[in-house]
């Protein structure tokens, strides 16, 4: 029987979260390391395991896997969840680069100063309203399919959820425009690996705290 | 290929509803707008058989390509830094393709001994990996100095025939960054 992917990254969401979503949805178990000092940082880079001398970095079949989008690409192929043909996987790939765009300007919040995290913040909410929810909405609307892309669950769904949630934290009623997009948050919501990966005591991380910007800080040393 | 000159070919690309995130670039193919770099990039790879031959070769290329595109943004967005920020930045750019980026393709090439990065073959790693050498070159251009695999991987890559004549002059190859280019991006998206 193959070893459970292992993911090795800080004790929060940052770049992996996309990946832990991704690897909840599929069913698949994984274990993980948290970086908290320095030192540990510096051991995998020094064994040769981070091959640009960054994390994420998924061990799974044999491979030392880097760059988040290369280990999601791996892991929508890998379980399905990419499309039927070529078509629908470079549509998947559209949707999906927009939500990480979009999730990347929160990932990065948390390091800015207090002035530049208002402006953030603000920039956030109107590019997720305007530029990507009424995006999705209307691709709901278009089709009246449950799912995004090929009347199928795939990555772009779970992606999408994943942000949709991501903003709410922010503000709580930013759906309150876009009704399919709320009936969608609900269904994906339903799904059980989903289900079970929102539900608390899973492995999905809370948003991030002062604490994880200064571990970050500190490990990465900047 | 349609250049953005003016802010008002933008506003009508989005208002028509052919660009998906109001962003470019946008390139029209096969019936699809598809936008996204690197979702245009995989469609290209996937299609013309630049990706590998499995999903493992495939996996190897993202890695490579992934990397060397956050080496190559660098050098996207360097001409609307601040002048007095630009100087710094291209000592940023060195230090980065010199210490993360360029050791670790001069290893996986010294490694295999192969011509290409991936499967032996020509992938769109190859590609990106060119494309970010040459211009690093353009403005380091003893950046190769201590890395004898990448050297000659360039001029071997160079000679493939359709890179060929990309290289020469009168192709699609666009010239480096100049003020009028840096003047017509702000008219359009900052006005």
């Amino acid at each position: 029987m193959a070893a459970k992917p292992k993911l090795y990254y800080f004790r929060g969401r940052g770049r992996m979260e996309s990946i832990r979503w991704l690897l909840a949805a599929a069913g698949v178990e994984f274990e993980e390391e948290f970086l908290e000092k320095r030192e540990q940082y510096e051991k995998l880079d020094k064994d040769g395991r981070l091959l640009f001398g960054q994390v994420p970095l998924v061990e799974m079949d044999g491979m030392m896997l880097t760059q988040t989008r290369a280990i999601l690409n791996y892991l929508a192929a890998k379980y399905n969840l990419y499309g039927k043909d070529l078509k629908e996987r470079v549509r998947i790939d559209m949707y999906v680069d927009g939500t990480l765009d979009l999730m990347m300007m929160i990932v990065l919040t948390p390091f800015k100063s207090p002035e530049e995290k208002e402006e953030s913040l603000a920039l956030i909410m109107k590019k997720a309203k305007n530029r990507y929810f009424t995006v999705f909405e209307k691709i709901l609307k278009d089709h009246g399919q449950d799912f995004l892309v090929g009347n199928k669950f795939s990555w772009a769904d779970v992606q999408l959820l994943e942000a949709i949630l991501m903003v709410e934290e922010l503000n709580a009623s930013v759906l309150s425009d876009f009704p399919l997009l709320k009936a969608f948050k609900t269904r994906i919501s339903n799904i059980p690996t989903i289900k079970k990966f929102l539900q608390p005591g899973s492995q999905r991380k809370p948003p991030p705290d002062q604490h994880y910007a200064d571990v970050v800080r500190h490990v990465l040393q900047f | 290929e349609e250049f953005l000159e003016t802010r008002e070919q933008l506003q009508r690309l989005q208002n028509g509803n052919h660009l998906l995130f109001q962003q470019v670039p946008m390139v029209e193919i096969d019936g699809m707008k598809l936008v996204q770099t690197r979702s245009i990039l995989h469609y290209i790879a996937e299609k013309h058989h630049l990706f590998g031959s499995d999903l493992k070769e495939k996996t190897l290329i993202d890695m490579y390509v992934e990397g060397t595109l956050d080496l190559l943004e660098m050098i996207i967005m360097h001409p609307f830094l601040k002048p007095d920020d630009q100087q710094k930045e291209v000592v940023n750019m060195t230090q980065k393709a010199v210490i993360r980026y360029f050791p670790v393709f001069e290893k996986i090439l010294r490694d295999h001994g192969q011509n290409f990065l991936v499967g032996n073959q020509l992938s769109l790693a190859d590609v990106i990996l060119l494309q970010t050498i040459l211009a690093l070159e353009e403005k380091v251009p003893n950046i190769l100095s201590v890395f004898p695999y990448l050297q000659e991987y360039s001029v071997k890559i160079s000679n493939v025939p359709t890179i060929k004549r990309f290289l020469e002059p009168g192709s699609k190859k666009k010239p480096p960054p100049d003020d009028t280019y840096v003047r017509t991006v702000y008219t359009i998206f900052a006005p």
